[in-house]
């Protein structure tokens, strides 16, 4: 029986906001059972993780879900969507502030998406980078918004921050000099390029307030204010 | 009508969420409404001396939660403002005997004959932390108009919308007007700025709050006290009242340094 359960285990999906497992037809009870059983098992994986799960046609009282994510919740896996086809389980998912299929698509269209600049991918962030947030990312970063003092970006590529940059960034993580940092508004608490980092305290506070561009040149940095550029 | 859940929460210690929890609870209970407060800092507890109700107390949230009395014991009236209820906290466990779930569990079982349950959160980011914020539908930050307490309040909102409890609402505490015109200290429009949040009220630096806190009289029951308008400002806005920022802090014109606020933060 047991091994029984091993083969049928719930296939498992990376997706942007986490994880995504497909839940079988079975009772409920006996799903729940094969779930938790799957997340104990590997538990180390499983820790910390947010999980949205794949219920198709079957229909899901508030109770079942309540009960699911505290039982996901106890071993340390955060239940974060419910994605069905039957309006009543998204109602019911919405009652317990879960995510459903329609709010995780609006996002999906609406928050961030995929673009190539350069040849390089890049990632749109359109909301206030907050103390605590870590961006790491492979391509060039894009943010409509501040980046507040303790948040990080991290990238192979550049930045451009159409706000005011007060956390971290390190463009160009990999040694490539050719990455540039753009900003609305400039005093940040570390900013790098390559492996040059931004020395001159005095010459940021002088820039306050002005749209700058910084680039390497002639291994050195260079501030350029965004008016000069014509 | 089931109780709006409010958690008031900061990040960092000290910069006045018991206080404030205290007093927008008077506040509203004195406008009439059914209020319950709970201290939710299991270990550290405070709300019951800001409200004056430590000898009251028999029973207390972890007795609840783990079944050893019932809700209704462990509420404790407060026979001086008609519908306010405390729910102490237990001064000797820990955060780890209450979880997420307890606090949802608990919140639904009061909040269908109330109006608001006010959720005085701990310090930190941790377990305390979202065990406060788990049952909130609306969290209200606390900050002081100081660096460091805005780079904690910036952490906290970040993990609020994560957590998807909708946009927070701001409160500054202990706003000095003189140092802010002298430049000593972040203006409002500074803190919003950064932390890019809707203001729901400034509370100006005020002596008689640390008065009132250490006799458990809380500083809306001063009919004079600014700060105490303040407080009373922010319940009528929860209720949906719209109070500009400008008649209130900012009375008798002692105020007036700091009149750039306004026009930022009105609404």
């Amino acid at each position: 029986m047991n091994n029984e359960r091993k083969k049928n285990a719930y296939p498992i999906k990376g997706f942007k906001e986490g994880l995504l497992i497909t839940l079988g037809n079975e009772d409920w009870d006996e799903v729940q059972f094969q779930l938790l059983s799957q997340i104990e098992e590997k538990s180390k994986f499983f820790s910390g993780a947010k999980v949205a799960v794949e219920i198709g046609e079957r229909v899901m009282h508030a109770a079942e879900m309540a009960g699911l994510r505290d039982a996901l919740s106890d071993r340390g896996v955060k239940l974060f969507a419910v994605l069905s086809n039957s309006q009543v389980t998204d109602v019911n998912a919405e009652s317990l502030g879960l995510k459903t299929r329609k709010s995780v698509l609006r996002e999906n269209t609406s928050g961030f998406g995929p673009a190539v600049l350069d040849g390089k991918p890049a990632i749109f962030l359109q909301k206030t980078i907050r103390s605590g947030t870590s961006i790491k990312y492979i391509g060039n970063v894009i943010v409509d918004g501040d980046v507040n003092p303790g948040a990080e970006i991290l990238t192979t590529g550049s930045i451009f921050i159409w706000g005011k940059l007060r956390g971290s960034v390190h463009a160009g993580m990999e040694g490539s000099v050719n990455e540039t940092i753009c900003a609305m508004e400039l005093d940040p608490i570390n900013l790098r390029i390559a492996n040059i980092l931004l020395k001159n305290n005095k010459l940021i506070r002088k820039l306050k307030r002005k749209p700058v561009r910084i680039a390497i040149d002639n291994g050195k940095l260079t501030i350029n204010y965004w008016e000069n550029k014509k | 009508m089931a109780a709006k859940i409010i958690t008031i929460s900061s990040g960092k210690g000290g910069v006045g969420k018991t206080t404030a929890t205290a007093n927008i609870s008077v506040a509203l209970a004195q406008l009439g409404q059914r209020v319950v407060c709970i201290d939710s800092d299991i270990g550290l507890r405070n709300l019951d001396v800001v409200l004056g109700l430590e000898n009251r107390i028999v029973y207390d949230l972890v007795d609840v939660i783990e079944g050893r009395c019932r809700i209704r014991q462990a509420m404790i009236k407060d026979k001086r403002f008609d519908g306010l209820f405390l729910i102490p906290a237990a001064q000797t466990r820990d955060k780890s005997a209450v979880s997420p779930s307890d606090m949802i569990k608990l919140c639904s079982e009061i909040r269908e004959e109330k109006d608001w349950i006010l959720i005085d959160s701990p310090a930190g980011i941790e377990r305390g932390f979202k065990n406060a914020i788990a049952p909130a539908e609306e969290v209200l930050v606390i900050t002081n108009p100081d660096v460091s307490a805005v780079r904690d309040a910036d952490r906290i909102i970040g993990i609020i919308e994560s957590e998807e409890k909708g946009p927070a609402r701001l409160i500054i505490n202990r706003l000095n007007p003189g140092m802010v015109k002298r430049g000593e200290m972040l203006a409002a429009e500074d803190v919003l700025e950064l932390l890019a949040v809707e203001l729901i009220g400034i509370i100006p630096e005020d002596e008689t709050v640390l008065i009132s806190t250490n006799i458990g009289k809380p500083v809306v029951t001063h009919d004079k006290s600014i700060a105490g308008q303040a407080f009373r400002n922010i319940a009528r806005r929860l209720m949906g009242d719209d109070i500009p920022l400008i008649d209130l802090e900012y009375k008798d014109g002692i105020f007036h340094q700091i009149s750039r606020v306004f026009n930022f933060g009105g609404d």
